[in-house]
């Protein structure tokens, strides 16, 4: 299933909607990288509030978009990682290490305009 | 048959001659016993209150008390080897057990006053029977049994009340044990006090999580002042549920690291590098305050900046 991926404003956000394969979230990965410079965007928001496993291949897939995202002027923040998928993502170790995690949209778009704003003021 | 088979039967038949006897040729055995042991039932009842009054048992309970359970025990006793069935029996030592236990009374007690009861009607036997030594024989096999069942069955019943009532304890500690509070908006704190086991851990975790989702929480403080002591494992629970924490977007602190723990921790090369730590819970709260974008102060200087 393709994973829509809306502009708002500065920011691109892609709500996954359902339990992805591997080969959609190569698809989610590639489709926000080009998007990423296509809207110029400043940030980027996934959302995975509906998804109640998350395996090493999707972790991996939301650490790199991250980092792609980032070679790319943009910064990423993970919203909505439900309690159980935490606690069982950390058992198995996979804790998205330099990935910034937010508690759902609200407050990642907080995150994001805090970010915006520390720019400004470092004045790049 | 075979030669082997034959061989086989050969080798078994002298154990069958020793086999137990059966129900039916237990029956008239059992009843003769029964009855002896209701004919008897004043004067063995007495015996036995005087037999653990002498072995100093029970001694939080008062004479009365105990020749009342001494004849109950009894009656129940004679019950089970009557009739054969365990449940009375082990209903009424739960029963007892419950009433007893708060008391003080200690599994050697009471183990111990349904042998001397198993050793003051096995002794009446022998003064009953005494001239006729087969017959004896043949009550005995009956009883022994069926009075090692009874024993079993008490003791049994004791031992699972306590471990009940251990495990009822365990659970209420455990829940008293982790809150999560609420100090301000979107600030909370979870004191954790005595020792973290694995299954501790894990349910400091969830509650922590399910409270961070539902308290919308950005900063949570993590006090472990009231935690003794602490190994390479406690180390990686707690490392754990700051990551966990994060993935719901919170920051963690934790604050209250004794000198002990921090040299343990040293020594035994646990990487806390991840982890933001503070020396004590004021100082966690005012750092958290800090990332909130608060600022406490007195009320006077507020006065003079307006």
């Amino acid at each position: 299933m393709e994973v829509p991926i809306l502009k708002q404003g500065q920011y691109l956000i892609a709500s996954i909607q359902s339990a992805l394969t591997d080969a959609d979230l190569s698809q989610l990965r590639e489709a926000l990288i080009a998007q990423v410079g296509r809207y110029r965007a400043r940030g980027v928001i996934v959302d995975v509030t509906a998804l109640d496993v998350m395996d090493s291949f999707a972790v991996r897939t939301l650490r790199d978009v991250t980092h792609m995202a980032r070679l790319r002027g943009s910064e990423t923040v993970i919203v909505g990682i439900q309690p159980e998928v935490a606690f069982a993502m950390v058992q198995l170790g996979l804790t998205l290490k330099g990935v910034a995690t937010a508690l759902d949209l609200e407050e990642g778009l907080a995150f994001l305009d805090q970010r915006g704003r520390d720019r400004v003021e470092r004045g790049n | 048959m075979s030669t082997k088979e034959a061989a086989a039967m050969v080798r078994i038949s002298p154990l069958s001659a020793q086999r137990a006897p059966s129900r039916e040729e237990m029956a008239p055995l059992l009843s003769e016993l029964v009855s002896h042991l209701r004919e008897s039932r004043t004067q063995l009842r007495q015996e036995w209150a005087r037999r653990i009054a002498l072995t100093q048992l029970l001694r939080a309970m008062t004479e009365e008390e105990i020749f009342a359970e001494a004849t109950s025990v009894y009656d129940n006793y004679v019950e089970a080897l009557e009739t054969g069935t365990f449940e009375a029996l082990q209903a009424y030592s739960r029963n007892l057990s419950e009433r007893i236990i708060p008391r003080g009374v200690e599994t050697h007690e009471v183990v111990g006053i349904v042998l001397l009861l198993r050793d003051v009607l096995a002794r009446s036997l022998f003064a009953k029977y005494h001239e006729d030594f087969t017959q004896l024989n043949r009550i005995l096999d009956t009883y022994e049994p069926a009075a090692n069942r009874i024993a079993n069955t008490v003791a049994v019943g004791f031992v699972q009340e306590r471990e009940r009532i251990i495990l009822q304890q365990q659970e209420a500690i455990r829940e008293l044990s982790t809150p999560v509070l609420q100090v301000r908006e979107r600030l909370l704190i979870l004191p954790i006090i005595g020792v973290i086991d694995p299954h501790r851990a894990r349910q400091l975790t969830e509650q922590l999580l399910r409270a961070i989702r539902t308290n919308r929480a950005k900063v949570v403080v993590i006090d472990i002042t009231g935690v003794a002591a602490m190994d390479a494992n406690v180390a990686n629970h707690l490392v754990q549920t700051v990551e966990a924490a994060r993935l719901l977007g919170a920051t963690v602190i934790v604050t209250g690291l004794s000198p002990e723990i921090a040299q343990t921790l040293v020594t035994i090369g646990v990487d806390l590098s991840e982890m933001a730590t503070v020396g004590d819970l004021q100082g966690g709260i005012e750092e958290a305050e800090r990332l909130l974008g608060y600022k406490v102060l007195p009320l006077a200087e507020l006065g003079s900046q307006n």
